[in-house]
């Protein structure tokens, strides 16, 4: 129908802090981007921050006790770009098309459709829960400085150029700023894509479509980023310099099977 | 074990992601490789593991769980859900009047598209009401409708800068192609009209109204009565 799949920008820190804190792996959450806000709870209440560190002065990785009327403070991130704010119970948004997450474009979803902003109150839901909330030991498995595509074709000019995110990448598109890439002649047919598509326009500055991007895509795509580095793709920050390998699709699934089992073994 | 047919019912097929696979019909805009789509794209998701199907004009994009189940697991069913329903009939189309407010306030760019088109703004309304319009698929933003079968006599070019907000129920002209924002967004396309009809609401079931396979007409209507 022509609506982005939307969610979260690192998929696998959501999934890991709601897994910490006894939640469903998908419930809904606050997402944090470069700069964080400071989080009073009228109730007590379990949380935990998942992803970039936004020196909260809680430990990360970890479910945390949060007494009635306690304050959870973020700030900038130091490396990487998000951050996932889970609390147990998940926050109780009304679902629009199954989904609680936000379509800035079409302000669809999540609070109002909006970004948060300062006075906002979000209630905690009473979904059912796991009885019983952890701790990471060790720490997520490390997003690369490379990040992985496949292709059908020999993408070679994407992987030996070292690129970087330009300041207006956003959730629909992550920009990338580098030697121009050739042109692709001949027309193209409007046809769906796929989060992560590498798209290149007519000038030659690669866009990795993100998760808010367009459903069809107008430019021809070059590549897709593996599922299992998606959420590299949620920590890279303005000017982050990125570099590209192209793996097989048997090697990308191994990739991904990988990395559910981590995440499963935090249950 | 079913044996999938030995001539593929498609031009080609790929993986275009290790979690989609892209079937192509054809590489241009065509009734023969529409009807394919319209035809396979719905059965689509009864096959285990497909998480999304994107039908456009000529293809269709599947997207799945590649843990629960493997590219070719999803080209093998694709092929026999398409033997089977390749006799069956396709549904009645629809045909769906969308009443527009031609320019005016609704239509800012209806005077330049008359222009750009060497036509009177009553020639160019009368043109673009007077077609038919197939709905090839749904994309781009929710709701908007890829319609198929403007005449060429009033295709104009998109504008050099886009708008930041183009109001919900706009009727544009892109090219040669003809569209409506379902709701407000960037754009780029020449406005020639607004409709009040709701292309999409998220509360409605289904939340969008047209669907592929439509027929639709534009009725021009005075712009008080939108």
């Amino acid at each position: 129908m022509g609506i982005s799949a939307c969610g979260a920008a690192d998929p696998l820190s959501l999934r890991a802090g709601n897994l910490l804190v006894g939640n469903a792996e998908g419930a809904p959450a606050l997402e944090m981007t470069l700069a964080g806000g400071a989080f009073e709870f009228e109730s007590a209440a379990v949380i935990a921050l998942a992803g970039a560190d936004f020196e909260a002065g809680i430990p990360l990785w970890s479910a945390v006790e949060v007494p009635s009327g306690g304050q959870v403070r973020c700030g900038h991130a130091r490396s990487g770009a998000r951050c996932y704010l889970c609390v147990r119970g998940g926050v109780d948004v009304p679902l629009v098309l199954g989904s609680a997450s936000t379509h800035l474009l079409t302000g669809l979803g999540g609070l109002e459709g909006r970004v948060l902003r300062r006075g906002d109150v979000l209630p905690v839901g009473q979904a059912a829960l796991r009885p019983a909330w952890g701790k990471l030991s060790g720490s997520k498995p490390c997003a690369g400085p490379v990040i992985r595509v496949t292709s059908p074709a020999n993408v070679w000019p994407l992987c030996r150029a070292a690129w970087q995110v330009k300041e207006d990448s956003d959730r629909m598109g992550l920009r990338l700023r580098g030697p121009a890439l050739p042109p692709h002649t001949g027309h193209m047919l409007t046809e769906g894509v796929p989060l992560g598509a590498v798209q290149v326009p007519p000038d030659g500055q690669p866009i990795i479509l993100f998760v808010e991007h367009q459903t069809t895509g107008g430019y021809p795509k070059i590549a897709n980023v593996i599922s299992a580095d998606f959420h590299a793709l949620g920590q890279l920050r303005p000017r982050a310099e990125v570099r590209f390998e192209q793996v097989s699709i048997d090697a990308a699934l191994t990739l991904l099977k990988a990395q559910e089992d981590w995440l499963h073994s935090l249950v | 074990m079913s044996q999938s047919p030995s001539v593929p019912p498609w031009l080609r097929v790929a993986g275009a992601s290790d979690r989609s696979l892209l079937i192509v019909f054809d590489d241009e805009i065509s009734l023969p490789a529409h009807r394919d789509v319209l035809r396979l794209a719905p059965l689509l998701y009864s096959v285990r593991g497909v998480r999304n199907v994107h039908p456009a004009y000529a293809s269709i994009l599947i997207d799945f769980d590649p843990l629960a189940v493997s590219h070719s697991d999803v080209e093998r069913a694709a092929a026999e859900l398409y033997a089977q329903a390749a006799a069956s009939p396709l549904p009645e189309p629809r045909t769906i009047e969308i009443p527009v407010a031609y320019g005016g306030e609704a239509g800012p760019d209806l005077d330049p598209v008359a222009a750009l088109t060497g036509h009177t703004t009553a020639e160019v309304i009368a043109i673009h009401s007077g077609a038919e319009y197939l709905v090839h698929f749904l994309g781009f933003s929710p709701g908007f409708p890829y319609l198929g079968g403007m005449p060429e006599s009033i295709a104009a070019p998109r504008l050099e800068t886009p708008r930041r907000r183009v109001p919900a129920g706009s009727v544009a002209i892109g090219g040669r192609q003809t569209g409506v924002y379902p709701m407000a967004s960037p754009g780029g396309w020449r406005i020639i009209g607004r409709t009040s009809l709701r292309l999409f609401d998220p509360n409605a079931e289904p939340p969008a109204l047209l669907r592929m396979g439509d027929h639709v007409r534009f009725v021009p209507v005075a712009e008080g009565l939108i």
